[in-house]
């Protein structure tokens, strides 16, 4: 039971925070000078008083907090207020392109951490040997690569050996396709993106499971294993791997913030129709709802990662549940 | 230790590279030849085409080869020895003195391009060089803001409890509750577009700094926390200091060892946090040279496709710089973690 009350409690304070996030974003975002109707004010064939009836159809002339409240209705209708730039509420718009950008890092997630979790536990075991001093080198390399510098080179060396299609999410004559030739289409799409944001993300994890794994290697049940006769790999992979699980997995919720922030360099250098290169555009179109919108999605993202990092924490480590 | 020196040292010949760019690029970040555009980096030879040996290094002349306009070859007979303290472009060194030598050139109207060239044929290693002024100084600054409001704000916190520790603390982790670069962009979008390129350095120093305070913040509260039950805490108060006097003289000396670990730490996200603002057209840009807006350019497919390799050389410098960073703070969490 204590464990639902907990989740309870802990949703209940994500939505609370969310709540908090979008006034302050309001706040601040109408505070600025400038609208969307700039461009339109510097078309000398537009009439002052044509801006002016559109920014009554707007809204744009009422008071903020008037402008808040009748936004938070549309958040209750699904509608997340109105996208001047597609002119379309912004709801549907975001849910494509956030559905877009969890496929992304979920994979990117995914690859990465099947790719990292051997590879630390591989450099734990053999410690100080050449092979772990060669990754700590490669780790040490790759984690100060910036993600804009990766994403173009990856890029450009997609685009010189071809065989991958360099950006975008579906070939030109797919866009209606349907079945498996689109899946086919889309995972071909994928692959360098979700390449380039492993990349940003595994070294991260090699290093954390390889200092979870080595602490948890110098304590006396591994000894213990050890003598009773237990292999090295089944010492790793049996004993250690599950004493430190705990420190593991808490870094999931942990990465959840960098790796939506890499990944919207990833997402608007490859062209991935994703949340970032639509954040992008709403700033330079001043679109405040649109703004609004992909910022409080992200917060969602990485609250329920959190969320569901801690589910995780809870199911592995027995301790936590009582 | 060695490698903490020698990381600091090496840092600190690259800070004061940019300091001096003025004097070290031969030419304005900003010159234009048309003529040249996408000049590949020049090599310097000592031996001629007639097989002599010259102790000073010299460059040949580029030609652009018929009906291209991005391919050059070497004109063998038209020599440019390299030359120091060159006479050139107007600057004002450190902002002041009046000059106009430059460590490196060559003589007549033909340029020197030790890195290549970009689009509009404006020197790369030059550009380089002034950016890294804006860059880098972005970045120290906006640490410097950040740290300074976590330490007014966490230290408040600490010190004072009650309403001003709740207010402060759910304001840091709403701040960590939005992923940093949506958080730092969606500040961004709260200010005008297009700006001085003066007023966009300032903007974008307190942008990135006031993005970043809510880590130190935490941090700096709990170290005031545990510092204001400590004895030599209580003594100073029992013996009539003011709260101000406990504050400055006894607790917030206390934070110096988190207070720059944290600035070690934030200085690579904010050099980061510009070059990403500028690469997006969100910060410094045309024609204003920074890392970041430099790399912009390779954000249009066919330059990036043609291959120009010198136009990565910001994003080496930035890989550069991030490196002898975290081997700094690695030396400084290791030198830590020997101490407890």
């Amino acid at each position: 039971m204590r464990p639902l009350r907990y989740l309870c409690y802990r949703a209940l304070h994500s939505v609370l925070v969310l709540v908090a996030a979008s006034v302050l974003l309001f706040a601040v975002l109408q505070a600025v000078p400038g609208d969307f109707l700039d461009d339109l004010r510097l078309n000398p064939q537009i009439s002052p008083e044509t801006v002016a009836v559109l920014r009554r159809q707007y809204g744009m002339d009422e008071p903020v907090p008037t402008q808040y409240f009748r936004w938070a209705a549309s958040v209750v209708r699904g509608e997340f207020g109105f996208s001047l730039l597609y002119n379309r509420p912004v709801g549907p718009l975001l849910r494509e392109r956030a559905i877009n950008t969890l496929l992304l890092t979920v994979t990117a997630t995914l690859l990465a951490w099947s790719a990292a979790v051997p590879i630390g536990a591989m450099t734990a075991r053999r410690r100080g040997t050449l092979v772990d001093r060669a990754t700590g080198v490669a780790v040490a390399f790759l984690v100060a690569v910036p993600d804009l510098l990766l994403a173009l080179v990856l890029l450009l060396l997609a685009t010189d050996l071809g065989g991958l299609p360099a950006g975008g999410m579906v070939s030109p004559g797919m866009v209606s396709g349907a079945g498996w030739e689109r899946v086919r289409d889309v995972v071909t799409h994928l692959a360098l993106p979700a390449l380039a944001l492993s990349l940003l993300l595994a070294p991260v994890v090699v290093r954390h499971v390889r200092a979870s794994l080595i602490e948890a290697l110098d304590a006396p049940f591994i000894q213990a294993a050890r003598a009773a006769g237990a292999s090295d790999r089944r010492l790793v992979y049996r004993h250690a791997l599950r004493a430190a699980a705990t420190p593991i997995v808490s870094l999931l919720g942990l990465s959840i913030g960098s790796l939506l922030s890499a990944s919207i360099a990833v997402e608007a250098i490859m062209s991935w129709p994703g949340m970032g290169p639509l954040l992008l555009e709403a700033i330079h179109a001043r679109d405040v709802h649109l703004v609004v919108g992909v910022a409080l999605a992200s917060t969602c993202f990485l609250l329920a990662g959190n969320l569901v990092a801690d589910g995780l924490v809870f199911l592995v480590d027995p301790r936590t549940r009582s | 230790m060695t490698r903490l020196r020698t990381a600091a040292a090496l840092l600190a010949v690259i800070y004061a590279a940019a300091a001096a760019a003025a004097f070290l690029a031969p030419y304005s970040p900003t010159e234009q030849n048309r003529r040249f555009p996408f000049a590949p980096p020049m090599t310097l030879r000592f031996v001629d085409a007639s097989g002599r040996f010259h102790v000073r290094p010299f460059v040949y002349s580029l030609v652009p080869r018929a009906n291209t306009f991005d391919v050059y070859d070497e004109d063998r007979t038209r020599a440019h020895a390299i030359r120091f303290f060159v006479t050139g472009a107007r600057y004002r060194f450190a902002g002041l003195v009046p000059s106009s030598r430059h460590l490196v050139g060559i003589d007549g109207p033909e340029r020197l391009f030790l890195m290549g060239s970009d689009e509009y044929g404006r020197d790369v290693f030059s550009r380089l060089l002034h950016g890294a002024g804006i860059s880098l100084g972005a970045g120290l600054l906006a640490a410097a803001v950040a740290v300074g409001l976590g330490l007014v704000a966490g230290g408040a916190a600490g010190f004072h409890g009650g309403v001003v520790d709740n207010a402060v603390m759910r304001g840091a982790e709403l701040m960590m509750a939005v992923p940093s670069l949506y958080l730092l962009l969606a500040v961004r979008a709260a200010l005008p577009l297009h700006l001085e390129p003066a007023e966009t350095f300032v903007l974008l120093v307190t942008v990135v700094g006031v993005v970043g305070w809510a880590r130190p913040a935490r941090l700096v509260r709990a170290v005031v926390l545990s510092a204001r039950t400590r004895d030599f805490v209580v003594a100073a108060r029992s013996s009539g200091a003011s709260n101000t006097r406990v504050l400055a003289r006894h607790v917030l000396p206390e934070t110096t060892g988190v207070a720059l670990t944290q600035f070690a730490l934030l200085v690579p996200q904010c050099i980061l946090a510009e070059v990403t603002l500028s690469f997006f057209g969100l910060g410094v840009s045309e024609p204003v040279a920074s890392w970041g807006s430099m790399l912009a350019d390779l954000q249009r497919f066919h330059i990036l496709a043609a291959g120009h390799w010198w136009l990565f050389s910001p994003g080496v410098a930035i890989l550069a710089v991030f490196l002898l960073y975290y081997a700094i703070t690695d030396a400084l969490h290791q030198r830590l973690m020997l101490r407890s």
